[in-house]
């Protein structure tokens, strides 16, 4: 596996927005002359801490994933700074912001996916209902088998759709047919894949199109009964109409599952999430429910970016 | 772009023309040319097949010692020609009349040239081909005297349409002939050799050959076989009784050493070892009786076979007068009238040669004769070596890409691999010699084997040791192509994977390995290109001139690795540039190149296709 090409990617991705981007953004916020608490991202471009602006409002039952005080380093550089962010439990958090800030950086900390890359160093906490994700005791691999995980990129693996959808049980060893049969059929029917694909179970999954290969890839991910979804962009490679049928089930899995998901999209986030959280530049700048994040966000930065007007 | 694009044409011609001389000489060997008869200016006669035409120029000093016809011809044929003559190169056979497979025959000083029809093309089991003229088919009953010929004559009702003959030897201008007479004629024999029921003339000698010969060669089948196995089994049983005692030997040594002798160890090896020699003793008696039974039996066969015989006119060659020989017919592989035989007869001797290429043992040292052993040994060694290679190369490139860590040392192992592949092959057979066979081999036989030294058991070269030197030597590309192929495999997948709580094992067995299969496979197919066309290491570890047992047979333990082996490569070697006749051996070396490809072709497209297979089944893999 080539880590030193994505530790490269991944430092590009941090530096470039604070060349370019803060210079900009500090110079309209004095220009209008809105003032009335410190503008946060002239504040990390001079290179301070700024505490994450997280609604009153958002104030959980039941909290899934607690994150503590999470740094992250690539090596010297630093990809999140000091961050604090409760999950709820059966509803659907949205990451946004623009690119580089660490979102997905954020999301793959939560499976220790960011544990493959060498050089990666963290510092603070995570919470995954009571047990310590970063704990000295735990075995990674049980860990990853409590979340499920949606990429980018769909990424059926080179066998039937089937043996796809089964493929966390039968790697746990659990080689009876009628168990994994129900779980095939209950999974594909999570994802709302089970109608199109039930005849030809046996094909191969890579002849799926792309729409239908990122579901296979959630009913995978649903397929042990995961405490929490994770989803890093999944409809970015997806044309509209797959697009759309995505965002459907996630409104269908919202309640059954915990789902935290990146995205890009502000419409896409505003339309199937529950709450919100703005990062920028591997920080939290604000968390909220997605109703007032979009309506009436606190932060001037927040409102510039949701409407489009940098990032 | 010229430049490239003609370079890549100078590529493809080259090889298709290689391809096509290999092809075509190949298949032309074993096509039946019919027999022509030369009688030169001064009344030497040349007969036998042309097996090639020249055109030179010839030295004026080639006339000095010529006739005086001779040169009369040549000067007035050159003179037309400016300078430029033909010659053709006869294959005359009749190696123990002549002691000549061949010669040239210059155009210009040809008297005569026609086709006889009852030419015969004979293919011997010893001394090569014979050419000859047909003259008789006989059934002999040996009779040494007189009267014994007198007592045969008056008790012998031939068979239909045969004559009695007495059959006599006399020496006529120098040479040994066989003479055919008249059952009146008997006060006038000389070296009377038996009475013959004789077919006389060719028609009628050669339906009684085809009506013969069957039978003739399933006794010598018979024999043959009695020769082989029976005896080969018998030894095996002595052997194995031979061997029971050293072993006791052996360890009542080593008894005597440790213990002392006196001992109560000691006596007790002592007395198993009196009941293995009683043993062994009975083994041999047994064996003894079984070699005097297979030998009444085979010599009863051949005494049979030797009864039926052609007799044939070799047209004699340059200053050696023609003659009448006899042949007997089980020495006779092969027979048949080269100017009559019609095109689907020929059709027919031409697959028949190629089925006896193809799946008998080799004669006449490998110059005819078919190679079955050799390809054999070929494709044994070639699976034993992928089986070998494919594991351990797959092993070791997992570990260069998913677990070693990038550094020095990594890239310092992948170079030294790299380099490997372009280490001299004659150095892996020298390696292999010196590790494999002196170091691994002897101590395996010190271990296992003690009581077969001093004669070497694996400490020497043979087959499983071949499979490994070639397996050492094809590994850099096995590793090399699997690295590509693993490195290939997208990070998502192995991502994703983890993401669903596969350990690392479970991830590479289950996504990476499948996904880089293909791409594993062609390391395989490159491997066994590289190893099955190899030679020069094998020649130090194994490969032989002429094995005399396969490295699989019925005998227990059946598949016998420690053998040496033929190898096609090697026999290509051995043919070509070891043999006494080497121009009769050139075809053979067209054709057994053009096997090897062929062989080598047919392992590569297995592999091919079970790649497309593969790759149809788990999808993506472009390699």
């Amino acid at each position: 596996m080539s880590s030193t090409q994505q530790i490269s990617q991944a430092m590009e991705e941090q530096i470039t927005p604070t060349v370019q981007g803060a210079p900009g953004l500090v110079s309209r916020a004095t220009a209008a002359g809105r003032a009335e608490r410190e503008d946060p991202l002239q504040a990390i471009a001079e290179g301070r801490t700024v505490p994450s602006d997280i609604h009153p409002s958002l104030r959980p039952e039941a909290i899934v994933l607690e994150v503590k005080n999470f740094n992250l380093w690539y090596g010297e550089a630093q990809a999140i700074y000091d961050i604090s962010m409760n999950i709820p439990r059966g509803q659907v958090t949205a990451l946004i912001g623009p690119s580089g800030c660490g979102k997905s950086t954020l999301l793959r900390s939560v499976n220790r996916l960011n544990d493959l890359i060498d050089i990666v160093r963290i510092d603070g906490e995570m919470i995954l209902n009571g047990d310590a994700i970063y704990g000295r005791a735990v075995d990674v691999i049980e860990l990853r088998k409590r979340m499920g995980m949606v990429f980018q990129k769909s990424n059926p693996f080179p066998m039937s759709i089937y043996e796809n959808v089964v493929y966390a049980l039968r790697i746990d060893g659990v080689n009876r047919k009628g168990i994994l049969d129900e779980v095939c059929e209950r999974s594909l029917r999570g994802a709302a894949l089970w109608d199109e694909v039930k005849d030809r179970l046996d094909d191969l999954a890579l002849g799926l199109s792309g729409g239908q290969q990122q579901r296979l890839c959630i009913a995978r991910a649903i397929a042990a009964e995961p405490e929490v979804l994770l989803m890093d962009e999944p409809c970015s490679a997806l044309d509209p109409i797959a697009t759309s049928k995505i965002e459907d089930l996630i409104h269908e899995l919202r309640g059954e599952y915990t789902i935290l998901i990146v995205t890009h999209n502000m419409q896409q986030a505003s339309r199937c999430s529950d709450n919100t959280a703005f990062m920028y530049l591997g920080r939290l700048i604000e968390m909220g429910q997605t109703s007032d994040i979009f309506t009436n966000p606190h932060l001037k930065a927040t409102e510039d970016y949701i409407s489009g007007r940098f990032g | 772009m010229w430049l490239s694009g003609g370079a890549l044409v100078i590529c493809v011609v080259m090889v298709l023309g290689l391809l096509s001389l290999v092809f075509w000489k190949g298949a032309a060997t074993f096509w039946p040319m019919p027999v022509d008869r030369f009688t030169t200016v001064d009344g030497r006669p040349y007969m036998g097949e042309i097996t090639r035409h020249d055109t030179y120029r010839p030295a004026l000093t080639a006339y000095n010692n010529l006739a005086p016809e001779v040169v009369a011809q040549a000067e007035t044929l050159l003179a037309d020609t400016g300078g430029v003559s033909d010659r053709d190169l006869v294959r005359t056979g009749n190696f123990r009349l002549t002691q000549n497979h061949f010669h040239w025959v210059e155009e210009f000083e040809i008297a005569r040239r026609d086709q006889p029809e009852w030419a015969m093309v004979l293919e011997r089991l010893e001394w090569g081909r014979f050419y000859g003229l047909l003259e008789a088919f006989l059934i002999l009953h040996p009779a040494a005297s007189a009267e014994e010929a007198h007592t045969l004559l008056a008790a012998l009702e031939p068979e239909m349409g045969l004559a009695l003959r007495l059959v006599d030897r006399r020496f006529i201008d120098g040479a040994e002939q066989t003479v055919l007479l008249p059952p009146t004629a008997l006060g006038e024999a000389q070296g009377l050799l038996a009475v013959a029921e004789v077919a006389n003339g060719p028609e009628v000698a050669w339906q009684a050959f085809e009506e013969h010969h069957g039978e003739v060669r399933e006794r010598w089948e018979e024999r043959r076989r009695l020769e082989e196995f029976d005896t080969g089994e018998v030894n095996h049983t002595q052997e194995k009784a031979r061997l029971a005692v050293r072993k006791v030997e052996l360890q009542l040594q080593e008894i005597a050493e440790q213990e002392g002798e006196q001992s109560p160890a000691w006596h007790t090896a002592q007395a198993t070892l009196e009941a293995k020699r009683t043993n062994y003793a009975k083994v041999s008696a047994w064996a003894d009786g079984e070699f005097a039974r297979i030998r009444e039996e085979i010599d009863a066969i051949n005494q049979e076979n030797s009864r039926y015989q052609l007799l044939l006119r070799a047209a004699g060659e340059g200053a050696i007068p023609a003659q009448s020989t006899l042949v007997r017919l089980d020495d006779i592989v092969r027979a048949y009238p080269a100017n009559r035989v019609s095109w689907r007869d020929k059709l027919g001797i031409y697959l028949s040669r190629w089925h006896e290429f193809l799946t008998d043992d080799p004669r006449e040292a490998n110059s005819e004769g078919g190679v079955f052993p050799a390809i054999f040994g070929t494709v044994t060694m070639t699976l034993i070596m992928s089986l070998l290679v494919v594991p351990l190369g797959v092993l070791a490139a997992l570990y260069l890409r998913e677990y070693a860590k990038a550094g020095p040392l990594v890239s310092g192992v992948r170079i030294a691999v790299n380099n490997l592949a372009g280490v001299p092959s004659i150095v892996f057979g020298v390696f292999g010699l010196g590790f494999f066979c002196y170091v691994m081999g002897a101590s395996i036989d010190e271990l296992f084997f003690a009581a077969h030294l001093p004669n070497p058991t694996y400490g020497k070269g043979g087959l499983l040791w071949a499979s490994f030197t070639l397996a050492l030597l094809t590994l850099p590309v096995v590793i090399v192509a699997t690295e590509e192929a693993v490195s290939a495999v997208p990070n998502s997948m192995r991502e994703g994977s983890y993401a669903c709580g596969a350990s690392k094992w479970q991830t590479i067995q289950r996504i990476v390995l499948p996904r880089a299969l293909p791409g594993v496979i062609t390391g395989m197919i490159l491997a066994i290109a590289r190893g099955a066309g190899e030679v020069a290491p094998l020649m130090l570890v194994g490969a032989v001139k002429l094995a005399p047992e396969l490295p699989i047979d019925g005998l227990f333990p059946y598949l016998h690795p420690e053998r040496s082996f033929m190898h096609l490569g090697f026999h290509i070697y051995d043919v070509g540039f070891q043999s006494q006749n080497s121009e009769a051996a050139k075809p053979m070396v067209f054709t057994t190149t053009l096997l090897l490809i062929g062989i080598i072709a047919v392992l590569n497209f297995t592999t091919i296709w079970l790649r497309n297979r593969l790759g149809r089944r788990f999808g993506g893999g472009q390699f």
